[in-house]
């Protein structure tokens, strides 16, 4: 499989919603279009609404995976400013 | 400049917000807004402003704090009677937010002050009771290209609307003169149900934030008229009129005047 160029990761392990994407989304903004970011979380229900609301946002959900019992990692494309 | 944790918090609901985003909400809070009166309208326009964080806001009021002023200034309590309107809504924005910086001028605007006041600021909300301010905010306003969110109230009616020089009307292309001293209503006449300030203030104060943002539409060429007892808005458009006094192509008005100030003051 191909593999995929991370540009940024964030560690939002502890935090909940909405700051687990109010963390997401500006480390977003400060990235360029088609850069990627990695991001590790341990808030089960942000691992479904960031996701959401990123795709809602109109950028791309490259993985969502489930690394451990404890923690998901997320790679979100940046599709627009 | 990096949020705070603290900052994350306080605009997580806008920061979250496609429309706004973290970099929406740092101009807002390096936006200047000046609003004139720290009354009716001055105390919500200046409450949401300082909620949303605008980080310098100008008020000029010469007042004190009344007891007949409470039933709707809300930044103002019972135990700040007597205290200058402008010293009691900073106290009680900047507790709001300690983001916000309040420069409190207590004097009457006029001619001779309105463009040095103003000239720093970003936005101007016009908050005043009374005709006489109202033109001359506009027509400094239009002079310095300044953007103008202007609203009133009398009884259960509002208006609202947002003048922004060189690309849509002026006060003056609303309402050319200012209306006979008699055609205006008398003290006795003047009352107002306190909430509907609320309504007004509050749609000046997003007039403002969507201004700074850029985003959406604002009442440019278009008075917004509220009626509370019908529980009706309505949109009314008003064209940039070319000969306009003010803002035409051959402006007769190219220096300030006080108007005379023989009017009931709402
Ligand atoms: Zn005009």
């Amino acid at each position: 499989m191909e593999e995929i160029k991370i540009d940024k990761k964030i560690n939002i392990k502890g935090l909940i919603c909405p700051y687990t994407f109010v963390k997401s989304k500006l480390a977003v903004e400060d990235m360029e279009v088609g850069e990627t970011l990695e991001i590790l979380l341990d808030y089960e229900e942000a691992s479904r609404s960031i996701p959401k609301s990123m795709e809602d946002h109109g950028h791309k959900v490259l993985k969502v995976e489930k690394i451990n019992d404890t923690d998901w990692i997320l790679l979100i494309r940046k599709e627009k400013e | 400049m990096e949020f705070t944790d603290d900052q994350l918090q306080r605009y997580s609901r806008h920061i979250i917000l496609p429309e706004v985003g973290g970099k929406g909400q740092k101009k807002i809070l390096n936006a200047k807004v000046f609003i004139v009166g720290a009354g009716g309208l001055g105390c919500p326009v200046g409450y949401y402003l300082a909620a949303a964080g605008v980080g310098t806001i100008g008020m000029i009021d010469n007042d004190t704090v009344e007891l007949s002023n409470l039933q709707r200034q809300i930044a103002h309590n019972t135990k700040r009677l007597g205290v200058h309107k402008v010293d009691s809504a900073k106290e009680t924005f900047e507790s709001l937010n300690p983001d916000v910086k309040v420069v409190g001028i207590k004097d009457r605007i006029s001619k001779d002050n309105i463009l040095d006041l103003i000239k720093d600021y970003d936005i101007v909300v016009d908050g005043s009771d009374n005709f006489p301010t109202r033109y001359l905010v506009n027509d400094a306003c239009v002079m310095l290209k300044k953007p103008l969110v202007s609203g009133a109230i009398l009884r259960f009616e509002g208006q609202v609307t947002t003048i922004l020089p060189g690309e849509g009307h002026c006060y003056r292309c609303l309402f050319e003169e200012m209306p006979p001293a008699g055609l205006v209503p008398s003290c006795q006449e003047a009352g107002v149900l306190g909430a509907i300030t609320g309504v007004v203030g509050a749609l000046q104060a997003t007039e403002v934030l969507k201004i700074i943002l850029g985003k959406g539409d604002v009442l440019k060429n278009t008075l917004l008229i509220y009626d509370a007892l019908k529980v009706n808005f309505r949109r009314v458009k008003v064209p940039k009129n070319n000969d306009c006094a003010v803002c035409g192509s051959n402006p007769s008005i190219t220096e300030l005047q006080d108007y005379d100030a023989g009017y009931c003051r709402i």
